[in-house]
């Protein structure tokens, strides 16, 4: 179904023909305009942004590119198409149809689950928003300025659900995903990881690529759900989340190109020197990249869950590419590997793969995050440098789960307290990091030019050239 | 001697720029896209080009194409293991082109104003000619026809796309394709294919489909004025949407434009003379950004407004990208212009193009404007202390002249 731009919601939920719901949501509508103008990009307001706009969720229409005033963005509500016949494919209700209804008894979880979801979404926008200022290229102000607005759309799509679905207390829902703030001490976003800083840019493609990967499988656990609206909804934020990964991937890509171009030209590692030359080393690629690799990975939560357990066999929640496992999708009797600390040792342990569900799916995620390191790796050594990036051991830097009362260093070493004190330095950004990438942060506008710090890109968007004019300033 | 090989394009993915998100995986619906832990590949033998896959992907890694010959694709095997896209494969250059004798006698006819087929600019690309020939033509889907002369315009010129879908066929602006009319003629033979340039940049009509535009007039009389209806452009103006065109080519090695960065490009055109110089201004249109430096002039002479083909697109160009010269010779109340009257007002203008050396020049239009611009050209040298005859082999010498008239 093509998506109706001239209603003031764009949607292709048939949203005209349900006049209560249309009505709650216009009268959602300006406060979530409020929230933009007040939490949203700042200095936003006059750029004329080429942004892409689904004008329908066909594959010939969702990428529809134009520039466009930032506050003009038509955030909408857009729903995969249902697939016929569709059924419960897991757990207890596996093969009765799917439900196009919430199931009385699961309510108060799958609203729980999509407050969660819809959570993270205002809370990245209200991370990134001062990082415009300091853009390193138009090409990177506009791909920011994407991941922005689709990030608010993704708000959008959690907040339809709480109130097609979910009455009185989906819009009390809708309404406190917009009052709580990133980093609030007094009403904080839900989860750790969406209350840190995103100070810099190193840090924001760190973001996009690891903790927007997180937001890959969450959203692809939650495509499976048995709850249709849901499915439908994460598919076509799936669409999305894409763009984000390439966003972060290619932008951590990039730094580490004209690292390496430095490093050559220049034929040193020594990071003093390649500071001086306004690159980031990559040794401290390496502690981003470890820093935010173990905080995304506490957002699966504990390794052995009961609630895991009950999301997936109440059919709510699958797991990742559900559909194309083979096996008989209850996980009455699997088991699944786990790790825990014993004494001086990590050992693994066998758990029911049900109560495991957590960790199988931050093991694909692990394994995702992995594929794109080694793609990374592909610069150094195609520019002949030894240098390679790893990721560190899953309890490294842990505050949820079984390592969290332990020290474990990259390599999967159990210290002491005194050890991690004496040596954590190395492995993760310190404030002199920190203070050098933030120095690197002026505002780059010219069209075709890019910050020294990193490299352009291999090619521009929807075929334009890299010194395109991607946003206008009027 | 071994058949012919069949050039075809095959879609691929570039494995240094994707990012393994397998959205494209799930948006097609063939299933044609599949992948292992390295990397994501497409099925030569299931993937049916329909684009689908196309604008979802959001790094552009999987808008890539390479020519292969169709019996020897690249296998998803292959694939798997590659870091980067293999080169473009070069057809065999042994295999000498197979020109029918109509597209040869047609070639020496329309060059005959330069003095036969002459070299290309130093630094044009490298054309493909031939690859596909009366016995085995491509075949084409139209996408698009428009007329693009007002209604009530005494010519009607219209615009055409084709659509070669897998099939390649790789064109050069100022490069020619035939089309062979349906049907036979009235003494029962195949009607003779008749040559059109192409009116849309190497990159395609769309950038990054593999289609082309032709700007084609239909005829309704002879040069005489005697009543005629013209086989082919008739059939091609009536194509609708869907209709398959037979199509030989490509054909020209000469007209080609330079793509050294400051090479500038005076452009003369009379009518449909106008295809060639829409397919090389929107080249440089489409590189603008690059600043690549070098001069775009153009001389475009018509009837009147309403017959000048692209009036609109031509007039919305940046006056700093290109020096536009219209010359009209039917506009009721004022007196006739033709190009080569335009040609003489910019005399400091062209004079200084043509001894730039660097400038390449273009002349594409009926038979009749060649003495005309000739002497226009002549004059211009005159009030300027040149000598025509010797600055017009120097020229040629340089490969700096490029006519195709008819």
């Amino acid at each position: 179904m093509s998506i109706n731009y001239s209603e003031r919601i764009p949607n292709n939920v048939n949203l005209a023909s349900n006049k209560t719901l249309q009505r709650a949501l216009e009268h959602w509508q300006p406060a979530f305009q409020e929230w933009w103008k007040e939490m949203g990009p700042e200095d936003s307001k006059s750029l004329d942004v080429y942004l892409r706009t689904a004008i329908s969720v066909a594959p010939d229409g969702w990428a529809h590119y134009d520039h466009v005033r930032m506050p003009d963005y038509r955030w909408g509500i857009f729903l995969a198409p249902a697939e016929s016949g569709r059924k419960v494919n897991f757990g207890a209700h596996k093969g009765d149809p799917a439900w196009q209804e919430v199931p009385g008894e699961y309510r108060s979880t799958l609203r729980r689950i999509i407050v969660t979801q819809g959570d993270t979404e205002p809370a990245s926008v209200e991370q990134q928003r001062h990082l415009g200022l300091t853009c390193p290229s138009l090409y990177d102000l506009r791909n920011i300025f994407q991941v922005n607005v689709e990030e608010g759309r993704h708000l959008w799509a959690m907040v339809y659900l709480l109130h097609a679905y979910f009455g009185r207390d989906g819009r009390e829902e809708a309404e406190a995903l917009l009052e709580r703030r990133s980093g609030d001490a007094d009403n904080p976003r839900i989860l750790s990881a969406f209350n840190e800083k995103t100070p810099d840019w190193l840090s924001f493609f760190m973001f996009t690529f690891i903790t927007d990967r997180d937001g890959k499988f969450q959203l692809a656990a939650l495509a499976e759900s048995g709850f249709d609206p849901l499915s439908r909804t994460c598919r076509f934020m799936l669409t999305e989340e894409a763009h984000h990964l390439f966003v972060g991937e290619s932008g951590i890509g990039r730094i580490i190109q004209r690292t390496c171009e430095m490093m050559n030209q220049h034929k040193t590692d020594d990071p003093a020197k390649l500071r001086a030359l306004g690159v980031i080393d990559l040794p401290t690629i390496q502690k981003y990249l470890n820093f935010h690799f173990s905080v995304t990975s506490d957002l699966y939560g504990n390794e052995v869950s009961s609630n895991a357990a009950s999301f997936y066999t109440n059919g709510l929640k699958g797991r990742f590419e559900e559909t194309k496992l083979a096996d008989d999708h209850k996980l009455d009797t699997g088991k699944y590997a786990v790790m825990e600390v014993v004494g001086e040792d990590i050992v693994t342990k066998h758990v029911s793969a049900l109560t495991a569900l957590n960790e199988r799916l931050r093991d694909d995620w692990v394994k995702d995050v992995a594929a794109g390191v080694s793609r990374w790796n592909k610069i150094p050594e195609k520019a002949g440098i030894p240098f390679r990036f790893k990721l560190p051991h899953k309890g490294f830097h842990r505050r949820i789960g079984a390592f969290t009362e332990h020290h474990i260093n990259p390599e999967g070493q159990v210290l002491s307290e005194a050890a991690w004190t004496h040596q954590h330095k190395q492995w993760l950004p310190v404030e002199e990091d920190h203070m050098y990438v933030r120095s690197l942060m002026g505002r780059v506008t010219e069209p075709g030019k890019y910050a020294n710090w990193i490299a352009p890109p291999a090619r521009g968007i929807n075929h334009q050239a890299v010194n395109f004019e991607y946003v206008r300033f009027s | 001697m071994n058949a012919p090989s069949e050039l075809v394009r095959q879609h691929l993915i570039d494995p240094e720029i994707c990012i393994r998100c397998n959205t494209c995986e799930e948006t097609c619906p063939k299933h044609a896209i599949t992948h292992d832990t390295r990397n994501y590949v497409v099925r030569f033998e299931v993937c049916e080009n329909c684009k689908a896959c196309i604008s979802p992907c959001p790094t552009g890694a999987i808008d890539n194409y390479r020519r292969v010959d169709k019996s020897m694709p690249h296998p998803i095997e292959a694939q798997f293991g590659w870091d980067s896209l293999p080169q473009e494969s070069e057809p065999d250059e042994q295999q000498a082109p197979d020109i029918p004798d109509e597209v040869a006698r047609i070639t020496e006819i329309a060059t005959a104003g330069q003095g036969g087929p002459a070299l290309p600019p130093w630094s044009a690309a490298h054309p493909y000619v031939g690859l596909f020939t009366l016995a085995r033509p491509a075949i084409a889907t139209v996408t698009g026809n428009h007329r693009l002369t007002a209604e009530g315009a005494s010519s009607a010129i219209h615009h055409i796309v084709l659509d070669f879908g897998q099939t390649a066929f790789p064109v050069l602006e100022g490069q020619s394709l035939g089309i062979i009319p349906p049907g036979l003629d009235a003494s029962g033979r195949a009607h003779h294919v008749r040559l059109y340039s192409v009116a849309s940049p190497r990159n395609g009509e769309r950038t990054g489909y593999n289609n082309v535009a032709l700007t084609v007039k239909r005829v309704l009389a002879d040069r005489e004025g005697n009543p005629v209806c013209g086989v082919a452009s008739n059939y091609i103006c009536d194509l609708a949407k869907g209709d398959k065109v037979r199509v030989v080519g490509p054909y020209g090695t000469s007209f080609l434009m330079p793509n050294h960065p400051g090479s500038s490009i005076m452009m003369i055109c009379t009518g449909t003379g106008s295809a060639p110089m829409r397919a090389i201004t929107e080249r440089r249109r489409r590189r603008i950004a690059l600043k690549e430096g070098g001069e775009l002039a153009l001389f475009f002479g018509a009837r009147v407004p309403e017959e000048l083909p692209y009036f609109g697109p031509l007039m919305k160009l940046p006056k700093d990208f290109i020096d536009i010269n219209l010359a009209f010779s039917r506009v009721s109340g004022q007196p006739k212009r033709y190009v080569q009257d335009v040609i003489r007002e910019r005399a400091d203008k062209v004079a200084a193009l043509l001894r730039d050396d660097n400038c390449y020049i273009y002349i594409c239009g009926l038979k009749s404007m060649e003495a005309g611009v000739n002497e226009a050209f002549a004059d211009v040298c005159r009030t300027q202390g040149m000598d025509w005859s010797t600055v017009l082999a120097d020229l040629k010498q340089a490969s700096r002249y490029h006519v195709e008239t008819y």
